[in-house]
């Protein structure tokens, strides 16, 4: 289409670069100089003392992407075996939590973990508990998995439902046992949904600052709640919170780099 | 899979307990007389009385729409256009400038609502003005709502018949003409779409908005300082409003899609 309207496309470029470029610009800026403006390292190399928090952060996060997979792999496989008209009202079921504001999700299970919340005083009845389980890393998994679940769902959902049946059965006719069809004919068909989800859950679980506040308490801090610290909260440090942001990037498009030589490993294997 | 196990069956009740049980926990509880939240002693709407009388969340909401609303009708215009210039790009200008473009959608959250505090202090700082506040939200609210439009847009756009362009033209139509009888209805329903995820997306956000609205309050951002002060059933209340609201209006949209299905399918 000859329409001649490049230049229709101005006004975002403009914007685009004031607003997506020159911030990430000055993180940049930010994380290599010292509060008079002048470069250093100091920042970068200070972030060794929170070496624990970078773990932890990374650890949570990766077991709560390893259950969301675990939850949602079979669900979104039931999922995509019904007939039509249910699936549409499950689809529905799925995503509705996903609606409603994170911080009220996340504000429920604060109420039903606390020490005389509803689940203790439920186990009280059977003589168990009170357990503590508020102000835990598992409450933060436990908040993570809840929050995050649909997106890992969702698109593994999307790729089932366009494995045919007729794979299946020919796998099972052939003499491949219910473990063997999985590994051999489920597992590598829907490699990109898994690769999708797995990101769609890692990314914003290692990145969340609210869910470690609400559900952990003070003693289980994320990068997250590091870096809000930084630039909202007490410690009040721009270049150093720069520099913890840096990191978090990195360590993102790590995982996804990482997810897409999945995703390309399988493609290659597909050929043959 | 003809029909499902009975294993099956109690996995899928399992998980959606687990969905949507503390919703329901909230939902009962919005209606309890004392603050408990483990004890129901009673039924009563006054919380959400006190709710539709409590200042902070009502002038919170407000902004919020406003916010939303202006925000989405911006990125929606910048974004339609964006999407046309970028098509008659040059290939490789074109992936360049998508991938900039994605950058909000696969970086975290918080690095985003980061960046931009920090260019708004510096911008703060240089030009000595207090901007922090509304120009600084729907500048925010506006540049992560952009890519979800252009993503939209595009790919309507590629699907399109250029020979109906054409068509106009040789039929005598004005450029100008042109796009808006045979463009611009062409692409419609896919900007209105991508208005109503900005208008959703921009309603919902508290991360980016937390890092960027000064003392302003939006809805989300009214709600966490809500969950601080930690016992308030009024949350419960506005959770379950909240709740019932988009419930029905995902009800409806799913009631209008099926019927435009079934009508499709008696077409056929």
């Amino acid at each position: 289409m000859k329409l001649k309207s490049k230049i229709i496309a101005a006004p975002y470029l403009v914007w685009m670069t004031a607003f997506i470029v020159a911030p990430l610009l000055m993180v940049l800026y930010f994380a290599f100089t010292d509060k008079a403006g002048r470069f250093t390292l100091e920042n970068l190399s200070g972030l060794s003392q929170y070496t624990p928090v970078f773990v932890r952060s990374i650890l949570l996060a990766a077991i709560a992407t390893v259950i969301c997979l675990v939850l949602a792999y079979p669900l979104s496989f039931m999922l995509s075996r019904l007939r039509e008209g249910k699936q549409r009202i499950m689809l529905m079921l799925v995503m509705l939590p996903m609606w409603m504001n994170f911080l009220l999700r996340t504000y429920a299970w604060m109420t039903l973990l606390e020490r005389n919340g509803l689940i203790n005083r439920f186990l009280g009845l059977f003589g168990v508990g009170p357990l503590n389980m508020i102000n835990t890393q598992g409450a933060v998994v436990l908040g993570m998995v809840y929050n995050y679940l649909p997106y890992m769902i969702l698109p593994l959902y999307t790729i089932m439902v366009k494995i045919d049946d007729s794979l299946i059965e020919a796998a099972q006719d052939l003499g491949a046992g219910r473990v063997h069809t999985l590994t051999k004919v489920l597992l590598p068909l829907s490699v990109p949904g898994i690769t999708t989800g797995i990101t769609m859950v890692f990314v914003p679980s290692i990145s969340t600052f609210i869910i470690s506040r609400m559900l952990g308490g003070g003693s289980n801090l994320l990068i997250g709640d590091l870096i809000e610290l930084q630039f909202l909260g007490n410690s009040y440090n721009y270049n150093l919170g720069s520099a913890m942001s840096l990191v978090l990037m990195v360590v993102v498009l790590l995982c996804m780099s990482f997810t897409n030589q999945l995703d390309n490993e399988n493609k290659e294997g597909g050929v043959v | 899979m003809k029909r499902m196990g009975a294993f099956s069956k109690l996995y899928l009740v399992l998980i959606f307990s687990f969905m949507y049980l503390p919703i329901a926990v909230m939902a009962v509880f919005s209606f309890n007389q004392s603050k408990s939240r483990t004890l129901f002693t009673g039924f009563t709407l006054g919380w959400y009385q006190s709710l539709l009388r409590n200042d902070m969340i009502l002038s919170a909401l407000g902004l919020s729409l406003v916010i939303a609303l202006i925000s989405s009708v911006i990125a929606t215009v910048l974004g339609t256009m964006a999407s046309i210039g970028i098509y008659s790009m040059r290939h490789t200008v074109r992936g360049v400038i998508m991938n900039v473009s994605y950058m909000p959608v696969i970086n975290p959250e918080i690095i985003t609502g980061v960046s931009m505090m920090l260019l708004f202090v510096v911008v703060k700082n240089s030009i000595n003005l207090q901007i922090f506040g509304i120009p600084t939200l729907l500048v925010a609210h506006i540049t992560f709502n952009l890519p979800y439009v252009i993503f939209n847009v595009s790919p309507k756009l590629r699907q399109m018949d250029v020979r109906m362009w054409e068509a106009a033209l040789d039929l005598g139509c004005t450029p100008m003409q042109a796009f808006f009888k045979v463009v611009l209805p062409e692409l419609m329903p896919a900007i209105l779409s991508s208005f109503l995820i900005c208008l959703t997306y921009s309603i919902d956000d508290f991360i980016i908005s937390y890092f960027t609205s000064g003392t302003m309050q939006t809805l989300p951002i009214a709600i966490y300082s809500m969950t601080r002060k930690k016992v308030s059933p009024e949350i419960n209340a506005l959770s379950t409003i909240l709740f019932v609201v988009i419930f029905t209006i995902i009800l409806l949209i799913n009631a209008k899609d099926s019927r435009k299905e079934k009508k499709n399918a008696v077409r056929i």
